[in-house]
C-alpha cells in the first residue's frame, strides 16, 4: 500500500489553490515546518503571516482577515489550534460564522514521541460541540487535498484534523470531496464499521482479518465528523447485523456517541465503540505502539465486530 | 484644529449618544452606563467626523472599521449606529430583548458592527487581521479598536500589541478608555497595571494621551495617528467612568447598574440640562 504524508498534502494544496485564489492567506505559529504550511510561505510570502508562538492572537487575527474578505488557513498542532484558542474560535470565529479554516496538525496520538501534552485526543469532539462548525478528518493525503479545495467554496468555519504520520491512500484522485458525505472504502454485508482518520486504515485491515474468519465487514469513511448525516448512517447500517465505530479520540463525545445519538431508538443493532478511554496519551517510540496500548489496532476493531455480531 | 462649529456639533452628538444609552438602559434592568458614557465623545468623533462612514451602505468596502474590544459598552456603539440611520430608532427600546435586533454584546447581525466581541482581550487581534487584509488589498482605509483599561490584564491583548508592531500596522489605531474603574472596583485596586503608556511604547507603539471628553483633543489625536508611519498608534483616552450623570460618575456601581425611576429621572434631567449649555 502506498503511504503518503497528509500534512505535505495540506501544504501542497494551499500552494496549488493559492495560485488561482488570491484570497487564500496562511497563518502559522512557528510550526510551519511540521504543518507544512511553510510551502505556502515559500510560494506566497506576502500572503503568509508568521504569528509567533501566540495561538490566541493567531485565531482572532484569522477571524479579522476572514471578516475582511480573506480565506485564512491557520495551522499548528491540533492540541494548540483548538485547546489554546477555544474561546477565540467560539467568540471570534464561530459566532460570526467567519470563513476561517483551522488545520489541527499532529492530531490524535500521531505525535507519538511528544507525549500527552502534545497528543490531542479531545479537540475534534470539542469542535463538534460548537454551533456552525464543520469538522473534517481526512483518511489520507488525497482526501486532505480534496478537503482543502472543498473548503474554498464552503460558507462558515471549518476545522480539519490532520495526522502526523504517512498513511495508506484509499481515496481516488478523481472527483471532488463533498462535505457531509460518507465514503465506502470496503463493501460488506454482516457488520458496518464507521471510522474516521487513521482508524479507517485500521478498519480496512480489520475487515481483511474478519474476512479470513468468514465475516463480511463494510468500512465507511466518516471523514466529515460534522455535519454528520443521519441519512448516510441509515443507508450504510441498513441490512447489517451490527455497528462498530472507530475514531482516534476520547470516547466521550466522539464518533461513537455522535452516531449512537443520531440513530437511537431507530436502529436497534448491537453497537461497539472503538476509541480512547477517559485518559491522556503517553510517549512512545512509534505510532503503532500507541495504537496498541490504547486499543486502536485492527485486532481491537475485529474483536469489537465479532463481539457485536455475537450479541 | 477643528473649528468651533464642528466641535459644538460633535458635543451635541455625544450628548445625544448618552441620551440614547440611557434610553436603552431604561429603569429596573441592568445596563453598562459607566463604560458606555466614558466613550461618548470618542464615538461621536469617530462616527461623525474622523472615520469614513457610508450612511447608505454599512458594508461599503472603502469604509473605516471600528471594533469595540470592550464589547460590554455596546450600547454606546448602538447609540451611534442608530444616529447613522443603520436601524430604526424603535430598536433602542428592544435592546437585549428576545425579538430585538440589538444583542447584549456586539453581533454581526447589527448593521455597522464589524466583529463579535465581548469576551475581553480579543478585539485588537481582530483589528490586526482586518488591518492586514486592508493592506494586502491596498485599500487605504483605517482600523480603529477601542479597549478598556480593566481589559489590559488580558494576555492576548499583548500578543496582539506585539503582532501589530511586528507587522508595522500604521493603518491601525487603538484607543484605551482609561476610566480607571472596572466591574468590581477601582482598576488600581483590582489589578494594578502601572505605566500603561510606557508599556505600550515598549511594545513598539506610538503612544498619545488625550482628554477623552475633549472633542478637539480627540480629533487632534486621531489626525496625528494618521501621520505616524511604520507602527501602530495607541491613544489613551483620559476619561471619567459614567460621565454626564453626577451620581453615576467615578463609581463601579453603574458599571452595569440599574436605574430606579427616581435615578432615571434625575439622570435624564441632568443630560437634558447639558443640552442647554452646548
Amino acid at each position: 500500500m502506498e503511504m503518503k504524508s497528509l500534512r505535505m498534502a495540506y501544504g501542497e494544496a494551499l500552494v496549488e489553490f493559492g495560485k488561482t485564489n488570491p484570497d487564500i492567506v496562511v497563518l502559522e505559529a512557528d510550526l510551519g515546518k511540521s504543518t507544512m504550511s511553510c510551502l505556502f510561505k515559500d510560494a506566497f510570502p506576502d500572503r503568509h503571516f508568521e504569528m509567533g508562538i501566540a495561538e490566541q492572537n493567531m485565531a482572532s487575527t484569522a477571524a479579522g482577515l476572514a471578516l475582511a474578505g480573506k480565506i485564512p488557513f491557520y495551522s499548528t498542532f491540533a492540541v494548540f489550534a483548538v485547546g489554546r484558542a477555544y474561546d477565540q474560535i467560539r467568540c471570534g470565529i464561530a459566532i460570526p460564522q467567519a470563513n476561517v479554516r483551522i488545520c489541527g496538525s499532529s492530531c490524535g496520538l500521531s505525535d507519538f514521541g511528544d507525549g500527552k501534552t502534545h497528543q490531542s485526543i479531545e479537540e475534534a469532539n470539542i469542535m463538534c460541540t460548537i454551533p456552525g462548525m464543520t469538522v473534517l478528518s481526512p483518511i489520507d493525503a488525497v482526501e486532505t487535498r480534496k478537503m482543502v479545495k472543498a473548503t474554498l467554496t464552503h460558507k462558515g468555519p471549518v476545522y480539519i484534523r490532520v495526522n502526523r504520520n504517512d498513511l495508506p491512500v484509499y481515496t481516488p484522485v478523481e472527483g471532488d470531496y463533498e462535505i457531509g458525505k460518507m465514503y465506502r472504502i470496503v463493501e460488506g454485508s454482516d457488520v458496518v464499521i464507521f471510522a474516521t482518520g487513521a482508524m479507517v486504515w485500521k478498519s480496512v485491515e480489520a475487515a481483511a482479518l474478519l474476512k479470513d474468519e468468514g465475516i463480511s465487514a463494510e468500512v465507511i469513511n466518516v471523514s466529515s465528523l460534522k455535519p454528520l448525516r443521519k441519512s448516510e448512517i441509515l443507508k450504510y447500517a441498513a441490512g447489517k447485523k451490527a455497528i462498530v465505530t472507530a475514531d482516534e479520540s476520547t470516547k466521550i463525545g466522539g464518533l461513537g456517541s455522535a452516531i449512537a445519538a443520531l440513530i437511537m431508538g431507530e436502529v436497534n443493532l448491537p453497537f461497539e465503540q472503538i476509541g480512547i478511554n477517559d485518559e491522556f496519551g503517553t510517549s512512545a517510540h512509534s505510532y503503532g505502539e500507541l495504537l496498541e496500548k490504547f486499543g486502536l489496532t485492527e485486532h481491537d476493531i475485529a474483536r469489537a465486530a465479532k463481539k457485536a455480531l455475537k450479541n | 484644529m477643528a473649528n468651533e462649529a464642528v466641535i459644538r456639533e460633535l458635543k451635541a452628538i455625544a450628548l445625544q449618544l448618552r441620551c440614547n444609552v440611557l434610553e436603552m438602559i431604561g429603569t429596573g434592568k441592568a445596563g453598562h452606563w459607566g463604560g458606555s458614557s466614558s466613550l461618548a465623545e470618542t464615538m461621536a468623533v469617530l462616527y461623525f467626523h474622523s472615520m469614513n462612514v457610508d450612511r447608505n451602505n454599512p458594508k461599503n468596502p472603502e469604509r473605516d472599521r471600528l471594533l469595540l474590544s470592550k464589547g460590554h459598552a455596546a450600547l454606546i456603539q448602538y447609540a451611534a449606529l442608530c444616529e447613522l440611520g443603520y436601524f430604526p430608532r424603535e430598536e433602542l427600546q428592544r435592546v437585549k430583548s428576545l425579538n430585538g435586533l440589538l444583542q447584549g454584546h456586539p453581533d454581526l447581525t447589527v448593521p455597522g458592527i464589524e466583529a463579535v466581541t465581548g469576551s475581553l482581550g480579543q478585539g485588537l487581534s481582530l483589528g490586526v487581521g482586518m488591518s492586514l487584509a486592508l493592506r494586502l488589498d491596498k485599500i487605504p482605509n483605517r482600523v480603529y479598536v477601542i479597549m478598556g483599561d480593566g481589559e489590559q490584564s488580558e494576555g492576548q491583548l499583548w500578543e496582539a500589541a506585539m503582532a501589530a508592531s511586528n507587522f508595522k500596522l500604521d493603518n491601525l489605531t487603538a484607543f484605551l478608555d482609561w476610566n480607571k474603574i472596572q466591574a468590581t472596583g477601582r482598576t488600581e485596586d483590582i489589578f494594578s497595571i502601572p505605566d500603561l503608556d510606557r508599556k505600550w511604547a515598549a511594545f513598539g507603539w506610538e503612544v498619545l494621551k488625550v482628554d477623552g471628553h475633549d472633542i478637539g483633543q480627540i480629533i487632534a489625536g486621531i489626525n496625528q495617528a494618521k501621520t505616524i508611519k511604520g507602527k501602530p498608534t495607541l491613544i489613551i483616552l483620559d476619561t471619567i467612568k459614567g460621565k454626564g450623570v453626577s451620581f453615576a460618575e467615578n463609581t463601579p456601581t453603574y458599571h452595569n447598574g440599574i436605574f430606579d425611576e427616581a435615578k432615571y429621572a434625575q439622570a435624564k434631567a441632568e443630560l437634558e440640562a447639558q443640552k442647554e449649555t452646548i
